[in-house]
């Protein structure tokens, strides 16, 4: 295939090589080196596993009061959602029901994800701005609403990663290759192949289109 | 009889005046009737001095093209920032797509940056950390390539039955545009990896800090970190001034804003790969990391967005066709609900992960239809009715729908989604 042309062409071992010169020159021949405090400002991120918390512990009651200020307006007050904001709790059992409700509680595997998400990108609008404390106590607040947790429990960097959600193990690997590959691979028809043909569903009726 | 001018004056204040005067076209006296006035006037783009070269200094569309542009689905999302748009697919041909036409999908809005105060840190996993600013990154050896970015939510309304009346809603979360960039092999190759690495974090610099987990395997493969589209600098609304390419994977793994790899030994199980992006099954289970996307077509024209407004006889059917698997081989067309197949006739550039346009042209009867469009990959695949994929994923699994869409021509020839037994 000519991509893989193109990938031996390509002037990699240029660079390969220049890459082995910082040691004899002090710098790499592009870019810099960051510092460790380059680095820490940015490497911030937690691994479903823990790898990344810091340091730090919040309660569940702290957790409310932070939540109520900075999260139920979207969120509402029991992490139901308000409109089209995200529920963030409920709906345990109804994952294979016609209309599930895919919440952390019902659907979300790992309680890391939960802080990783929450110091990343909430609360909306005003990323960045919660204590690693803080954190943890939306953290402890937000299992609490889906019942892992009692109302007086602290979490910490230690028990975080104790704590197992019960949809951890209904994810597989992408299996279409197994499920799907080989039956959509087969010969296809032509000519005649089908006698009834009838129109089942319409988009006009529903009529939700934007002009 | 040619077109005929009336004596006056060419010069541009006298022209300006005259058109005033006369309307938008002078007639000429010896026109007769049934005669067509676009040619037996004299039009003024004819006869008075068009725009200046620098009236306008980055180029728009002609006015008459102002419907042509992205539409989002108000009813979709809570607000404007966490959100989507679509690409109109129904207005466009060839397979680029230009860029201002671009579908977004953001999730804390368009970040806005500086270039100057952008930075690309790569660690983790490697022998030496480093951290590039966007004038170092000019110094690495790019390669140029065209691919299609495809949401995995592109016709995610549909699982449920025909919803969305227009291509644009149906299939128009994607776009095809040729990157200028760096292979991250190279990236990588500078910073060293460890032999325990498997996968990279990438992040994004927005306020969403949008993070994706990537295999180490596709990252040597064919991965890219591109800071021009079509030639130019990236839009704000795609990433600008960095973001990672992903051939043939699903587009959230292409994170914009890039500002951050970590290299790993397993995957992080961030939000956007659990939480979202996972697809569930019938059964109450999911799949994680359904990165491919699967080979799927769509006519463009005719479709409820683009009807036929002629009369019976000679017709253009065209519309896009793309894998994500292998190289786009193939496509089928039927006009009669998939009891009859014909194979299309494809144009334009053939690369392996980009769009292909198709095309077939027949003499319409002016009766009825229901068209529909099959893709096959040199893989083997065959794009699969949606029926036969409700069948193993149900109706909830909100992403990678790439079932055979079907349009129901009338015999006024307008054209409405439906589905078909």
């Amino acid at each position: 295939m000519s991509r893989f042309r193109n990938l031996v062409r390509f002037p990699v071992a240029f660079f390969t090589i220049l890459a082995a010169i910082p040691v004899l020159a002090g710098g790499p021949p592009v870019g810099r080196v960051p510092t460790d405090s380059e680095i820490a400002a940015w490497n911030t991120d937690v691994r479903f596993d823990g790898q990344g918390l810091p340091l730090g512990q919040g309660s569940v009651s702290a957790g409310e009061a932070l939540y109520s200020t900075q999260c139920a307006s979207c969120h509402g007050d029991f992490g139901e959602g308000v409109g089209r904001w995200p529920a963030l709790a409920g709906g345990q059992g109804t994952l294979a029901d016609d209309r599930p409700q895919r919440t952390i509680g019902s659907y979300w595997p790992y309680a890391a994800t939960i802080w990783d998400y929450v110091n990343r990108a909430m609360p909306y609008g005003n990323a960045r701005s919660l204590s690693a404390n803080e954190v943890y106590s939306l953290t402890a607040y937000l299992l609490y609403l889906n019942d892992f947790v009692g109302e007086d429990f602290t979490l910490t960097r230690k028990n975080l990663v104790s704590i197992h959600l019960p949809n951890a193990e209904n994810f597989r690997f992408d299996d279409r290759k197994g499920a799907e590959l080989l039956q959509f691979s087969l010969p296809v028809c032509m000519t005649t192949c089908k006698t009834d043909v009838r129109i089942t569903k319409r988009a006009a009726t529903l009529n939700v289109t934007p002009d | 009889m040619e077109e005929r001018n009336t004596p006056k004056s060419v010069s541009r204040r006298t022209a300006l005046g005259g058109m005033i005067a006369a309307g938008a076209a002078v007639s000429t006296p010896a026109a007769a009737a049934g005669d067509d006035a676009a040619i037996t006037t004299i039009q003024p783009w004819r006869q008075e001095l068009g725009r200046g070269v620098d009236a306008m200094p980055y180029g728009l569309p002609s006015a008459y093209e102002k419907s042509v542009h992205r539409r989002n689905v108000s009813w979709l999302t809570a607000d404007t920032y966490s959100s989507v748009n679509f690409t109109p697919l129904h207005d466009l041909d060839g397979v680029i797509t230009p860029n201002g036409l671009c579908f977004e999908r953001n999730h804390s809005g368009v970040a806005l940056i500086d270039p100057a105060r952008h930075r690309l840190m790569l660690h983790g996993l490697v022998k030496t950390p480093l951290v590039f600013t966007m004038a170092d990154l000019m110094r690495f050896p790019r390669q140029n390539r065209t691919c299609f970015l495809e949401c995995a939510a592109n016709s995610g309304m549909e699982w449920r039955g025909a919803q969305m009346n227009g291509v644009q809603f149906t299939h128009g979360m994607i776009h095809n545009v040729m990157y200028t960039g760096i292979p991250l092999r190279v990236l990588l190759a500078a910073a060293g990896v460890r032999p325990s690495a498997k996968w990279l974090l990438l992040e994004g610099a927005d306020a969403a800090g949008m993070t994706r987990s990537l295999p180490l395997k596709k990252a040597l493969d064919d991965c890219m970190v591109a800071f021009r589209m079509n030639g130019e600098a990236l839009r704000a609304e795609q990433g600008y001034p960095l973001r990672l390419v992903v051939p043939g994977w699903e587009g959230n793994l292409w994170i914009k804003w890039l500002r951050r790899i970590e290299v790993g030994d397993k995957p992080w199980h961030h939000r956007e790969e659990t939480s979202k992006y996972t697809d569930l099954m019938s059964d109450g289970r999911a799949r994680r990391f359904t990165w491919q996307m699967d080979a799927k077509s769509v006519i463009t024209s005719p479709s409820p967005q683009a009807p036929i407004v002629h009369r019976p006889g000679p017709t253009i059917l065209t519309g896009i066709a793309w894998s994500g698997r292998g190289a786009l081989s193939r496509v089928d067309v039927s006009l009669d609900g998939g009891r009859n197949w014909q194979i299309a006739r494809l144009s334009g550039p053939a690369d392996t992960f980009a769009l292909r346009r198709f095309y077939l042209e027949f003499d319409w009867d002016g009766r009825p239809m229901l068209l529909q469009s099959r893709a096959h990959d040199s893989t083997g695949y065959v794009q699969p009715t949606k029926d036969r994929l409700r069948a193993i994923r149900g109706e909830n699994s909100t992403y990678h729908n790439n079932g055979i869409q079907t349009w129901a021509v009338n015999k006024n020839g307008e054209v409405e989604n439906v589905e078909i037994s």
